[in-house]
């Protein structure tokens, strides 16, 4: 009954293609360099083609009574040594030159992305021998191969160019074995598999597609390389003498360089042209595909205040501390960091600004855990490094104030700012193998900060370091200091990450979802040492994170963070006890710690 | 019982040495377990426990060196690529990653058509067929034109069960499938996976690191540790009352999110480790 629905409502894998590929080309149209070598080439290759319309002689036709003659009257660019029309000659030429290019473009394509295909995908000992062979291949000296080739097939212009297309295929083969092992290892080729789809249409479908684009712009600039190599070739006289070609006319051109200078320009042009058209090709499509286009830099000023001033704290809604237990309402003169109408906004290409944080105002007392909880895409990340000013390239604050101890970060100098990091704020991050510079020990990472915060000598420094890792549960403090990070395990490689944010003694620690990455057990034991520092140093700390349970084990207050707001703020017992808003009340309707369990299977119902 | 779906024997799978002189990985030691059908089996352990790799035996996507798994009483650890692909129908799989599993490149119908080529389903029937699923899954019928780029995480892995639901599978392996969402998008999909299984009669391997998860979904679950099952049975005795003392520290561990049963949990998984220390070094001390 839908029969009529289906032939032109399905998009193939073919119109798909087409699609990313004219999106592709429109781009290269709007690229200036790309139109304008594409157009180049175009012209090249039209001219190429009606040659025997366009050209004023025979090429071949050598007359004696205009050797050398000047450019101008019948003959536009003047005649060559042998009388022959330089033009005509020119035109003719570009037709064997960019066949052997293609050629060896085609060659060198072929062999290569065949093997790239299938020693990416089957890897195993067809990779070795691949790489071996392309290793080997890549070695030869190319021009030596070529004259030798040339010594056994001839002075043939297409057996040159297919040996040469051999000798480039390992360009292709490194570039389209190393985009397929990496595609190769994506879940979506794994659910092919199991779908039952083969290996031929797993490669066709969801593989082919990753190489496309860097084979065309590979082609480009082999292209290129070709059509350089092939001229020189001629230029040694060593190609087909009976055809026009550029490099054999530089040759006629460099015995007459003397008497008729001028000649040696027309040759140099096209080959130089030519080949600079097509790496200016290559490198616009390259540009066009890794294309991120950058907001423009804008100056932060700081905007008249919100438009509509909302007076502190009304958005959210507020607790009083109403469950015994719970930690005493604000003492005023006690805040460490107090954010007032804090917006965070990043800069879009088209001079608008998005904004991820809107009105936050938050405050974190000396020595008080405060959670900051929410979904992803909530705000949260972002508030906390708009408070330690680390936000990514785009990201500003827009509006608001933070206050830390009488200084507005949101106001200070970079300068200030870096002095501010480290000795007063300190930061835990989400993933702590990325935060450790593998080209570095531990130790070396650690005692870094306190050389230069707390200008502590290098043995006073170790002395240090090697205490708290001790400190931070670390077995064997010695070798750990001594370790790279690939040494470590991810929960080792946290409590390093935890021992160098308090090893300047930070007043606020900022802590990003610093268990997320981590094991149950071992979450449990780094929330146990967070706790214990957070005591023992006396820190304030703001606990950025998506899990109610860590917020109930660490926290004193909480702040619900919702659509870059916080929606709801207080002491976690009553926030748990009783929670107002809306949204907060959604959130623990989703916790599945209290649900029912599923309960053993009811065989009735089993089987259909 | 002679009426499992699956039955995995004493399988062990060891990757092969990295190197010349490596010595290989021997990712499971022996694991035993079997699913009914209709039934979801909890897989509840840590990273590098085996659990993943469990899963991706069932799915020939790891070598089997030992022991079998038997699907409805057929040897299907080592399978050829085509035999394999016949199997394609009953067993399928939804990944962790919402991310990576859909192909970025190809829209919503090209990839839920994907396995309904290999049976080559009409045009019109595919079509049928993807509207079919998208509704099964919650899904508005004309996403199906769109990119997997234009959906959230919680509407990609609706997307990636549609996908395995194309062919009507018996079993599906689902490795981790809500670790990557939100807390509410996580209770969403979840209760998805219930309602498709109270409809259609699926079996779930379900992989998890989340105890909570798993009880939430389990009729039985199976506590993975350095490659071996330590605890095994009923779902609510082992997500609650564990006798294991893995089990026991994995359970204690979890965060409850409730400040004051969480303090409670915190003392008590306290004397729990002491109690086991302890006891192991009694065991050394008689050893």
């Amino acid at each position: 009954m839908t029969t009529t629905l289906s032939s032109d409502s399905v998009p193939t894998v073919a119109t798909l293609e087409r699609a990313a590929h004219a999106s592709l080309f429109r781009r290269l149209l709007r690229n200036p360099t790309g139109i304008g070598s594409l157009g180049f080439l175009v012209v090249v290759v039209l001219a190429g083609a009606f040659a025997p319309l366009l050209a004023p002689h025979d090429p071949n036709k050598a007359s004696a009574n205009d050797i050398l003659a000047k450019p101008g009257g019948t003959y536009l660019l003047g005649a060559d040594g042998s009388g022959h029309d330089i033009l005509s000659r020119l035109l003719f030429a570009i037709r064997p030159t960019i066949e052997g290019a293609a050629l060896a473009v085609a060659v060198a394509a072929a062999i290569g992305i065949t093997a790239g295909l299938v020693s990416g995908y089957y890897g195993k000992w067809f990779a070795g021998a691949a790489s071996w062979v392309a290793s080997l291949l890549m070695a030869l000296p190319g021009i030596v191969v070529l004259l030798a080739a040339r010594a056994v097939i001839g002075p043939s212009l297409f057996g040159t160019m297919f040996v040469f297309g051999i000798l480039l295929s390992p360009a292709f083969y490194r570039v389209v074995h190393a985009a397929v092992a990496a595609v190769r290892q994506e879940l979506y080729v794994d659910a092919a598999r199991v779908a039952g789809l083969s290996d031929a249409r797993i490669i066709s479908r969801h593989i082919l597609t990753v190489v496309r684009a860097p084979a065309i712009i590979l082609a480009a600039g082999v292209a290129g390389i070709a059509i350089a190599i092939q001229a020189g070739l001629d230029f040694l006289g060593l190609g087909d003498v009976s055809r026009p070609s550029w490099g054999g006319m530089l040759t006629d051109a460099f015995t007459n360089i003397y008497t008729a200078p001028l000649q040696l320009w027309w040759p140099s042009l096209a080959i130089g042209l030519t080949c600079m058209a097509l790496a200016l090709l290559a490198n616009s499509l390259r540009d066009e595909l890794e294309r991120s286009e950058k907001p423009k830099r804008r100056r932060r000023r700081r905007p008249a205040a919100p438009a509509a001033p909302a007076p502190a704290g009304s958005a959210a809604v507020q607790h009083e501390p109403v469950v015994p237990g719970d930690q005493p309402a604000a003492e005023p003169g006690d805040e460490l960091l107090q954010t007032r109408a804090l917006a965070v906004g990043y800069d879009q290409p088209d001079g608008s600004v998005t904004m991820v944080v809107h009105d936050v105002s938050l405050t974190v007392r000396r020595g008080e855990v405060h959670g900051l909880i929410g979904e992803s895409g909530s705000g949260k990340t972002q508030t906390a490094f708009a408070i330690m000013r680390l936000l990514p390239a785009g990201g500003r604050i827009v509006a608001g104030n933070i206050n830390v101890e009488g200084d507005d970060l949101a106001t200070l100098s970079e300068k200030a700012m870096t002095r501010l990091r480290g000795a007063k704020i300190a930061y835990i991050p989400q993933e702590p193998m990325s935060n450790l510079d593998p080209a570095f020990t531990i130790g070396s990472q650690l005692t870094e900060p306190m050389r230069i915060v707390l200008g502590l000598s290098k043995a006073q420094a170790k002395q240090r370091a090697l205490e708290l890792l001790e400190r931070v549960g670390i077995p064997d403090p010695q070798r750990t200091y001594d370790a790279y990070p690939h040494q470590v395990s991810g929960g080792m490689a946290q409590r390093v990450l935890i021992a160098g944010a308090v090893s300047c003694k930070p007043d606020l620690l900022i802590a990003d979802e610093p268990t997320t990455a981590l094991d149950v057990t071992v979450q449990a034991e780094v929330l146990d040492l967070l706790r214990d520092l957070q005591a023992e140093f006396g820190m304030g700390l703001l606990l950025v994170t998506h899990n109610f349970g860590v917020v109930a084990d660490l926290c004193d207050r909480v702040s619900v963070m919702s659509a870059g707001r916080i929606v709801e703020t207080g002491p976690v017992r009553s926030l748990f006890a009783d929670p107002r808003h809306p949204y907060t009340k959604s959130l623990f309707a989703a916790i599945l710690e209290d649900a029912e369990p599923r309960g053993p299977l009811v065989t009735t119902e089993a089987g259909r | 019982m002679t009426d499992r779906l699956l039955d995995i024997d004493n399988v062990e799978v060891e990757y092969p040495a990295r190197g010349f002189r490596g010595t290989p990985f021997k990712a499971l030691k022996g694991v035993t377990l079997d699913i009914l059908p209709g039934e979801t089996v909890g897989l509840v352990g840590e990273s590098g426990s085996g659990k993943t790799t469990l899963g991706r035996a069932v799915l020939g996507l790891a070598p089997v060196t030992g022991g079998a798994i038997r699907y409805k009483g057929r040897d299907i650890s080592h399978l050829s690529r085509a035999e394999r692909r016949t199997l394609s129908s009953d067993i399928q799989v939804v990944f962790q990653d919402p991310y990576t599993s859909l192909n970025p490149a190809l829209t919503i119908e090209a990839i839920l058509t994907e396995p309904l080529t290999v049976r080559k389903v009409s045009r019109a029937d595919a079509s049928r067929r993807v509207r079919e699923l998208l509704d099964q899954v919650h899904l508005p019928a004309d996403a199906g034109d769109r990119l997997p780029r234009e959906f959230s995480g919680g509407q990609r892995q609706r997307i990636a069960i549609a996908r395995a639901l194309a062919l009507d599978p018996q079993l599906i392996v689902c490795d981790e499938p809500v670790s990557a969402l939100d807390l509410s998008t996580q209770a969403r999909v979840l209760a998805l996976f219930k309602e498709i299984q109270e409809r259609t009669g699926v079996a779930y391997l379900f992989v998890s690191h989340d105890l909570a998860v798993v009880r939430h979904l389990s009729h039985r679950v199976a506590v993975m540790y350095r490659g071996e099952i330590v605890e095994w049975g009923d779902g609510d005795q082992v997500t609650a009352r564990p006798e294991h003392p893995y089990t026991q520290r994995l359970l204690l561990a979890a965060p409850v999110p409730d400040p004051v049963a969480q303090e409670q949990r915190r003392a008590e998984r306290r004397r729990l480790l002491e109690n086991q220390r302890e006891q192991d070094a009694q065991a050394g001390a008689i050893a």
